[in-house]
């Protein structure tokens, strides 16, 4: 899933100034599950908002709503609240919720209440780490199902480099050492050999290296074509 | 056996017990104090100088230029490269570049994470690794480089360089079989020399080299010279892979200040004495402290 975190509270404050009546938007997908973006997360805000209005002396309305997913079209419907009777909308759903809304309401001020941090899950209770770095080109196979992409700090493909250190990144002691981990998975799968290979140069086109990316169903165009002729 | 393209590659391709020093460029432009070093200290002692790029990712004048100014004075450089810094088009330039110069040994390495320099919101580039970038020196010296034409066919180069290509590998590290297994596939891409991470445990690394005897490649084992009896710690809790023995330490606790130097050289010759008949020569570490070379090779019966 998508893991955001929720921007300093300062920086939200900032973002709000020119504004005096403000949605504050949930969203029910990947950030309720981080604990970030949720309908409780969004009521929290804006109870934290209109406290820190009081404090400064500013007069800010602020309204809560939260749909199942900012990011699909068809649960706008569900909207409680009508984006455009605010002044500006704080979304706490990840970046492409922000994006997508601000695309369906492009007369309104969509604001990030959070900054979308990465593809993780959760591991430990109150921990999510990055998983997944959606790269484009899936090397999971061949590394017992540890992504050296996302777990190694460096992305390297052909094994530990020679900041390894006890189990642990070089740059941290907290960090685990993405191709140790590999390395003893593989050891354990019986499977070194897929260590030992060379592997070929990454193909960053797949990796943004040939600009913004999208996915493609031709099938479904061809279907959505034929229906509106 | 290919043609010597260096003093280095012809030394080791002669048998002979090889030294290298190493050079940090400075921050800034003031070069003159670490070409004094090299001239005064490294010149006709080592047979080769590494130029550091960009270490520890700490921002520092260029490895390329700095190799250019150790030719000039008639001393042979080998030209470290990492990863970290630059894309494949930057890297594949930058070897073109240095082979014009003159420069012929290149040494490739991963390179530490920006996050442990001066600059950490740099970007770390990596898109090549230390194993793809010592293939992409064997492809560039075939004649090709990296890419290719529209029609899908290598890119033909209009002048091929040809390199004495290295690599690294930390002997001492914890779990050394994967470094072993990484080392392979450098040899594979084309290393022909190995400089190693600092070792301090001749027992250690007799039993490293062991393992890697199959690679049938030149190694040249590293070691950073202690200056101090905190160094020493501060190396043991910080750098990954080095491990310098409780005894050393004492060694260097019981030398008086103005003796460091000299212990310091005594303690690296010793290192390189013993550890001689196991490898084909020594890289030497000195981190400013050139003048320490002489008095090493002295203890080391070089």
């Amino acid at each position: 899933m998508i893991v955001a975190e929720r921007k300093p509270i300062e920086q939200i404050l900032a973002m709000l100034a020119p504004y005096k009546r403000v949605l504050v938007l949930g969203c029910g997908g990947c950030v309720t599950v981080c604990l970030t973006g949720g309908e409780k997360q969004a009521e929290e805000l804006a109870s934290q908002l209109r406290l820190a209005s009081r404090q400064k002396g500013l007069e800010l309305a602020v309204d809560v709503d939260c749909i199942t997913r900012q990011c699909d079209r068809e649960f706008i419907q569900n909207l409680k609240a009508d984006p455009g009777m605010y002044d500006a909308v704080l979304s706490i759903a990840c970046g492409v919720g922000v994006g997508f809304m601000s695309e369906l309401y492009p007369g309104v001020p969509m604001l990030p209440g959070l900054n979308t941090t990465f593809y993780g899950t959760n591991t430990a209770p109150g921990l999510w780490a990055e998983y997944c770095h959606g790269c484009g080109d899936c090397v999971l196979a061949w590394t017992g199902g540890i992504c050296p992409i996302a777990r190694c700090s460096k992305s390297l493909i052909n094994g530990t480099c020679g900041g390894t250190n006890h189990g642990k990144c070089e740059i941290n002691k907290d960090m685990d050492c993405g191709w140790l981990l590999i390395y003893k998975r593989l050891k354990e799968l019986g499977r070194l050999d897929e260590y030992r290979q060379k592997r070929p140069l990454r193909d960053h086109r797949k990796d943004r290296g040939a600009g913004v990316r999208r996915l493609i169903h031709q099938e479904l165009v061809k279907l959505e074509e034929e229906s509106g002729a | 056996m290919t043609e010597p393209v260096s003093h280095l590659h012809r030394a080791l391709a002669a048998g002979q017990f090889v030294v290298t020093g190493e050079i940090g460029p400075p921050k800034g432009t003031n070069v003159g104090p670490c070409l004094h070093e090299a001239e005064a200290y490294l010149k006709g002692r080592v047979a080769a100088v590494n130029v550091t790029d960009i270490q520890t990712a700490v921002m520092r004048t260029g490895s390329m230029a700095m190799c250019k100014l150790l030719l000039e004075r008639g001393i042979e450089p080998v030209f470290q490269m990492v990863c970290r810094d630059r894309n494949r088009l930057a890297l594949q330039s930058d070897l073109l570049s240095a082979y014009i110069l003159g420069i012929r040994n290149v040494l490739a390495l991963t390179g530490d994470h920006v996050a442990m320099g001066d600059h950490p919101e740099a970007k770390p580039v990596y898109d090549l690794d230390s194993v793809s970038l010592l293939e992409t020196m064997t492809r560039l010296e075939s004649g090709s480089d990296l890419g290719h034409d529209f029609k899908g066919n290598p890119n033909t180069l209009d002048g091929a360089p040809k390199f004495f290509k290295g690599c690294c590998v930390t002997p001492c590290t914890d779990e050394v079989e994967p470094q072993i297994l990484k080392l392979e596939k450098k040899v594979a891409a084309g290393a022909q020399f190995v400089q190693t991470q600092a070792v301090y445990d001749p027992v250690a690394f007799e039993k490293f080299m062991k393992l890697i005897e199959h690679l049938k490649v030149p190694v040249l084992v590293g070691i950073v010279v202690l200056k101090s009896a905190g160094m020493a710690k501060y190396m043991n809790r910080a750098v990954p892979g080095v491990q310098v023995p409780e005894p050393l330490i004492k060694e260097l606790s019981a030398a008086p200040k103005e003796n460091l130097k000299k212990v310091a050289a005594e303690i690296a010759g010793r290192l390189v004495r013993q550890m001689k008949p196991m490898c084909q020569g020594a890289h030497l570490m000195t981190l400013g402290w050139d003048d320490v070379v002489p008095g090493i090779l002295a203890n080391a019966g070089l």
